[in-house]
Parts: structure tokens; C-alpha cells; sequence
């Protein structure tokens, strides 16, 4: 779709004003260590000591640590610091968690309960296969566990083996409510081409499931909104993804699905006001700054934003963290304009998971970079597992008029 | 069945979105002869979990708060992190403590030196347990600079104690490395080939009189001239460009070169430049040298041999010019007076601009596509 060339100019001419803009801030943004004029400055906020949480937990690690192979303490200890990290979306309380298992933590078999959840902290530094490993151990060990078969069908959809993951969901429905199962089966289904029939099915299971727990609500409310976004029902998406909204106005998953919607609806001053107070999490912060930047006048605030996002994700490198390579993607691709470095990212990403956002941003990528070799196999994986979703139609459309220019190009080149 | 679904709402979230950020320590550690400067930032999250920093646990930490427990900070980070030599351990002594912020907050800047027995050591052998216990995830990132020469080394759990040479690699080896890199990019980057040939195709053709008078000399100089206007020309920018003094947006330094291949080319077949061919060189080097800049900068340049190795590279993309023309010149002289030179410069010119045209098209439409 050509754009006007007005629209395109002033577009550029933004995009270096910002640049330079960044340029001049990363030179000067160079923090020096200080001494704190005042003594009463307040550096730094911390739970409060009296607060609820704070207390419980402190009183289950002292319990702990005068006990610390007490496995039903250790386990319930960590169980409360894995649901922390949740909740506040801080992964420094995993850490906490894995600490609460350090007795059994290297061991090869450790027992069943504590191999769920070292299983659960793995897979979320994306260590996916070690998790799978432990999983397969835990059912092997107790079939009748419902968590870990509903944990490997998380996992093994992530990674894309869809008709393993769609074998345990169906193992679910022995040891849980229907709305799990159906859900769970949804998640694969909505993306191996059976997506309006198993959306029909987690709706109506939805309606029926009352009382069902609000975590579990929200899931398969987000899920029906991501569905139907990807049938290109944008009326019913909205409508379920403020529904689900109304329930869980945290949730950053939820929070980042409905940013990435409105997003592509061109309505960014949505997302600004949405995310205005959720920047400490990466993947909310790179949304606001991708709003920011299709608003005109924002290029003092979107400088900051691309600042700090450069920051932290120099921060998650220098650690060897992986697990932000969907997101640094993005960021590289439509902040920095680097598509080249975007391409990399996205197949380093793409050899990890497999979810439609994973797809799109390396078929993003490989179109910007005008690399189509990068695209293939994921234009190969869309063909082979019938994936429905509207924005990766539209790229792949794209991709295929690029690659018939592509070798009319290499044709004439060929020539000389 | 509460736990079950806890569990399970943790995947949702797990996909995606990051949250803040685990737990890192940031020490840098320079070795000058027998003695050790240090900086240590850790996280006063991190020390106000491990040993209390929040005097009155209402949740705002004061400079105050945290003075008072400076001593207590020391001893606890001191405990946790060894440095020796072959020949023994270096004891560390903290020298003051500041503030910075990193971006997941403020952090205790730790400040320390150290003295190694014996003589200046030749490799550091480092112990590294902070939070080892309360947080294993947490890891301490090392910037061991001696020399000029920066390593880097990540301490966790898995990794608690690492040797770390103090031998810089060699100089001339990562000047060698980085020649040959600017001649793998003259060798793969066709469009500074194209633009090069395109300028020199006319210079064996020399009016008749002049020819007689000087032949393959006249030749040579014109040649020369223009070689090495391109070459002044783009080791200026890249030179800029590579210390990030100066910073173009790469789609628009791409589309320029290969605009600059279209107009070389189309110079042969109606004259542009005119004798002028050198001044073109130099104006459109400019240009080439912001795309050298920016392989090198993918490259990523060594800050301890940020000269030698960005004076490689040149050096390198210069030896593969000369080899290029090392072979055209010769070639190009003794075929100048036949039917086959003539259709070099009429088709074989319309057909680089043909090609740099398509190029142009690319990477200007690609601009289009992204602002979409």
C-alpha cells in the first residue's frame, strides 16, 4: 500500500530527529556513581516490612531455614514465590523459589513434588527441553497428576508439537474441570486450522463453567480474544478482550494482547493510556514506545522509552538471558529500523518457540531485510500446520509477490 | 485445585511478558601490575533481602538507612568474592560507597582495591558465591580490564570460580583479523565494485594527442586520481561513522550508494561529470564510507584496539580495490580500441545503472514499507 510521499517525508524526517535525539542521550545518559546529598533522600522502595506477604513469607523461610529439607515447607514456600513472581511479574522471586528446592535441586530423580516445579522455573527461562525432561519423569512417576500433563501441554504447544500437546490436553479432562481441557485443546487447535470450531466450543464451555476460577476465566477469555482477532473479528475481540480486562486489569499477558490489537487498529493513544503505569514490565514498556512512536509530537517521550528499552535490553544480554529475544526483536525491528540485526534475533527466537507472534515478527523481519531465505521456514511451518491468522495471511501474500520480484531481479543480475 | 490453577496462570504470563529483571551484580575489576581497583554495584533490593537494610521497614530506604549499614554491607559482599594470583590471595579492602542506578533501580556502588603478593600476576583466579544461597538465579557480571585489554566473564551457581588470563591477544593478530574483513567486504559488496569500475571505465579512453604524447602513464594518473579521491573520501566517514561521531540511518546511506552506482554510470554513457570524475569519486566516497562503517559496526569494534583495528579495515578495503584495479587497468588498456570495449561502456553501462536502478528501487521502497 503506497503512502503518500508528504506522509513519508515527515515520517523520515522524525525518525532522524529521533535519532539524533538518541544519539546526543546516550552519550550524556552515562551514569556516574553519587553520594546522596540528604541524608533523609530516599534511594530506594522496598515491601514494606509490615506488609501482609512480607510477613508470611518471612515467617515460611525462617520455618524453612531451620528446617530446610522439610519438602512439604519447601515446596508450599516455593509454590508462594513462583505465585509472587506472577503476580507482580518480577522473576527475581523465581530465583527465591528455585533457593526454597536447593537441597534436591541438582539431583538427577528429586522427588515428584519439588520436579513439577523445578520443571515450572525452567521452562520460564525458556529451558525448555531440561522442563520436558522433568515432566516426562513426574507423569511417568504419577499419571494421575493433572498439573504436570497440563504443564508439558503448555510447554510442547510453545514449542510447536502440537499433536503431543493436543494427546495430554485430552489426558486432562480425567482429573479436572471441563474449562481447563477445552481451553488447553483450544490453544492448539486455534493455530493447527481448526480454530472457529474449538472457539465455538471454549466459548460455549465458558458460558456453561460458572464459578470457575478467576485465573482460569481469564485465560480462556483471552484466548477466545486472541481467536477471534485472528479470524479478524475485531467487534467480538474487543468486547472479550474488555470483558476479560474488567476481571484482571493486571494481567500483563492480557495487558500485551490487547496493546499488539489495538496496536494493529491504529489506536495508538489507547495503548498510551493503558500502559501509562505498567513500564517496569519490558514487553508492556516496548508497547507504549511502539504507540508513542505512531503519535505525532511524542519524540521526547519515545526517545526516553527507546533509551531505557535499549538499556534493559543490554542489561538481559549481558546476563545471556534469551528469553526477551521475541520482544528485542520487535524492538530492533521497528525502533531501531535495524531489520538486518531483527532477522537474527527473530530466527535465534524462532528456534526456541513457536507461537504466531514468533511467526510474525521473523516474517516481519525477513520482509523488512528483504531476506527471503529467513522467511521460508516459517512460511513452510504456516503451510504445514494450516496456522489462521489474518496478519500472518497478509504477510505471507506479501512475501510471495517480494520473492516473485526477487528472482525477476537475480534473473537480470544473472545476466550481465 | 487453588495451587493447580496458579501454576497454570503462570504459562499465560510466562510466554510473553518480562518483568522486571532478575538479579545481576555488576564488578569491574582493573589489574595495574601487582594492584586491584575495583567497583562492585549490587542491588540494595538484593542487600536489603540478604542482611536488612530498611531500619524502620516502612519501605522507603534512606541514604541514612543505608549508612548506617555500610560496614555490615562490606563485610557481607567481601565474604563473597575471592581474587588470587598464582601466588596467593589478593585481599580486598573496601575504599568507599556510592550510589548509581541501573535500570531495574539503585544500586550500593562498592569501591575496593587490592594488592597481590609477589610480582604482577598473569592470570586472576576469581571466586564469586553472592546470593548464591537466597537467590541461585542471580548472577555477577565481571569487566576485568588490565593492559587496555577488557575480558568479560558471567558468575553463577554453575560457574562460581573462573581463571581469567591477563594476556592481551595480539595486536598485530587483530589487525591482521580486521584486514581481512575490509577485503571480504570489497570482494562481496558489488555495489562499491560496480561504482568504482563505472568511474574508471573511461580513463584508458584519452583523445588521440594526448594518448601519442603520454599513453598508459596518462592513463595510470587518471586512474590514480580517482582511486584515491575515493579513498580519502570514505576513510573520512568511516572513520567518523565508525567512532560514532557521526551516524546516518543505514536505508538511506544504502539507497545513496547505489544512486551514486546509477549516476557513475550513466556518466559514461552522457557525460555528467565531465573531467570531473575525481570530484565525483571523492563526493559519492563520502557516501560509500558510511556503508563500510556500518559492516564494521556490525562487526562491533574492540575498544582496546579501536584504532589498530579500525586502520585494518581500511587498509584492508584498499587492498581490495587495488587488486581490482590491478586487474582492470591492464585488461582495460589493451582492449580500449576494440568493438568489446565499446559495448563496456554504452551497454555495460546501461546495465550496471539498470541493476543499481533495481537496487535503488529495494531499498527506497523498503523505507515505504516500514513507514506503512
Amino acid at each position: 500500500m503506497p503512502v503518500p510521499s508528504t506522509v513519508r517525508t515527515k515520517a523520515s524526517a522524525m525518525r532522524i530527529s529521533v535519532f539524533i535525539f538518541c544519539i546526543c542521550l546516550a552519550g550524556s545518559v552515562q551514569a556516574t556513581p553519587y553520594t546522596p546529598k540528604d541524608g533523609s533522600a530516599v534511594i530506594e522502595h522496598l515491601p514494606r516490612r509490615a506488609d501482609a506477604t512480607q510477613v508470611e513469607l518471612r515467617a515460611l523461610r525462617a520455618q524453612l531455614s531451620s528446617n530446610p529439607k522439610d519438602m512439604a515447607l519447601a515446596t508450599s514456600l516455593a509454590q508462594r514465590y513462583i505465585g509472587l513472581a506472577r503476580s507482580e511479574t518480577d522473576p527475581r522471586y523465581l530465583g527465591y523459589a528455585q533457593a526454597a528446592l536447593a537441597p534436591w535441586w541438582r539431583q538427577t530423580a528429586p522427588p515428584a513434588p519439588v520436579r513439577l516445579l523445578r520443571a515450572t522455573i525452567l521452562q520460564s527461562t525458556h529451558q525448555f527441553d531440561a522442563a520436558l525432561q522433568d515432566l516426562d519423569a513426574v507423569i511417568a512417576q504419577e499419571p494421575a497428576n493433572g498439573q504436570a500433563w497440563l504443564t508439558r501441554a503448555t510447554v510442547l504447544t510453545v514449542q510447536g508439537n502440537y499433536s503431543k500437546a493436543t494427546a495430554d490436553c485430552a489426558r486432562l479432562s480425567a482429573f479436572t474441570a471441563q474449562l481447563v481441557t477445552v481451553t488447553c485443546i483450544a490453544n492448539v487447535a486455534g493455530v493447527t486450522g481448526r480454530a472457529a470450531k474449538s472457539e465455538q466450543l471454549l466459548d460455549l464451555t465458558l458460558r456453561r463453567s460458572t464459578g470457575a476460577a478467576p485465573e482460569m476465566e481469564s485465560w480462556a477469555l483471552t484466548l477466545l480474544a486472541e481467536m477471534a482477532t485472528r479470524r479478524g473479528e475485531t467487534a467480538l475481540a474487543e468486547t472479550r478482550y474488555r470483558q476479560a480486562l474488567a476481571q484482571h486489569p493486571r494481567d500483563s499477558y492480557l495487558l500485551g494482547a490487547y496493546s499488539d490489537f489495538l496496536l494493529d487498529q491504529q489506536r495508538p493513544l489507547e495503548v498510551i493510556k493503558l500502559l501509562k503505569d505498567q513500564q517496569r514490565i519490558d514487553a508492556l514498556l516496548l508497547r507504549y514506545a511502539l504507540a508513542l512512536q505512531a503519535v505525532p509530537g511524542q519524540t521526547a517521550a519515545l526517545a526516553t522509552a527507546i533509551d531505557e528499552l535499549t538499556a534493559r535490553f543490554n542489561a538481559a544480554m549481558q546476563r545471556g538471558d534469551t528469553v526477551h529475544q521475541r520482544e528485542q526483536a520487535r524492538f530492533t525491528l521497528l525502533l531501531q529500523h535495524d531489520a538486518r540485526g531483527a532477522v537474527q534475533l527473530a530466527q535465534k527466537n524462532w528456534a526456541i518457540q513457536k507461537e504466531v507472534p514468533d511467526m510474525r515478527i521473523l516474517l516481519e523481519a525477513a520482509l523488512a531485510a528483504r531476506d527471503y531465505p529467513a522467511a521460508a521456514p516459517v512460511l513452510e511451518w504456516i503451510k504445514v500446520n494450516n496456522v489462521e491468522d489474518v496478519a500472518l495471511q497478509a504477510l505471507v501474500k506479501k512475501l510471495g509477490v517480494q520473492d516473485g520480484q526477487k528472482f525477476g531481479a537475480a534473473a537480470k543480475r544473472g545476466a550481465l | 485445585m487453588k495451587q493447580f490453577l496458579l501454576c497454570l496462570a503462570l504459562f499465560v504470563w510466562l510466554d510473553s511478558a518480562q518483568a522486571h529483571k532478575p538479579s545481576d551484580s555488576y564488578l569491574s575489576i582493573a589489574v595495574h601490575g601487582q594492584q586491584i581497583a575495583g567497583q562492585w554495584d549490587i542491588a540494595l533490593r538484593d542487600l536489603d533481602f540478604a542482611i536488612g537494610l530498611d531500619g524502620n521497614g516502612d519501605g522507603e530506604l534512606t541514604w541514612d538507612e543505608i549508612r548506617t549499614r555500610h560496614a555490615a554491607i562490606a563485610a557481607y559482599a567481601l565474604q563473597r568474592l575471592q581474587v588470587a594470583s598464582g601466588q596467593g590471595v589478593c585481599p580486598l579492602q573496601v575504599t568507599e560507597q556510592l550510589i548509581d542506578d541501573h535500570t531495574d533501580g539503585a544500586y550500593n556502588v562498592l569501591r575496593f582495591h587490592g594488592l597481590c603478593p609477589g610480582a604482577a600476576p598473569s592470570s586472576l583466579s576469581i571466586g564469586y558465591t553472592l546470593f548464591a544461597d537466597l537467590d541461585p538465579q542471580h548472577k555477577g557480571l565481571l569487566k576485568l580490564s588490565s593492559d587496555g585489554h577488557t575480558q568479560t566473564a558471567i558468575f553463577d551457581p554453575d560457574s562460581p570460580r573462573q581463571t581469567l588470563s591477563l594476556t592481551a591477544p595480539s595486536r598485530l593478530a587483530q589487525f591482521g583479523a580486521y584486514v581481512k574483513h575490509g577485503i571480504w567486504h570489497i570482494w562481496i559488496g558489488y555495489d562499491h565494485i560496480l561504482f568504482l569500475l563505472s568511474l574508471l571505465l573511461p580513463a584508458v579512453l584519452l583523445p588521440a594527442a594526448r594518448e601519442r604524447q603520454q599513453g598508459l602513464k596518462a592513463a595510470f594518473f587518471d586512474v590514480l586520481k580517482v582511486v584515491t579521491a575515493f579513498t580519502l573520501a570514505h576513510s573520512i566517514t568511516l572513520t567518523l561513522a565508525s567512532l560514532s561521531v557521526v551516524s546516518l540511518p543505514s536505508r538511506w546511506v544504502e539507497s545513496a550508494i547505489a544512486a551514486s552506482v546509477v549516476l557513475a554510470a550513466l556518466n559514461n554513457l552522457l557525460p555528467l561529470f565531465r573531467g570531473r570524475r575525481p570530484v565525483a569519486a571523492f563526493v559519492f566516497g563520502l557516501i560509500h564510507g558510511f556503508g563500510f562503517a556500518s559492516v564494521l559496526l556490525d562487526l562491533g569494534l574492540p575498544q582496546s584496539s579501536l584504532v589498530a583495528s579500525l586502520f585494518g579495515f581500511n587498509v584492508g578495503v584498499e587492498i581490495g580495490q587495488l587488486a581490482i584495479v590491478a586487474v582492470f587497468l591492464p585488461l582495460a588498456w589493451l582492449l580500449r580500441k576494440t568493438w568489446f570495449y565499446r559495448q563496456l561502456m554504452t551497454v555495460g553501462s546501461l546495465l550496471i545503472a539498470m541493476i543499481a536502478a533495481i537496487w535503488l528501487l529495494e531499498r527506497v521502497a523498503d523505507m515505504k514499507l516500514i513507514s506503512s
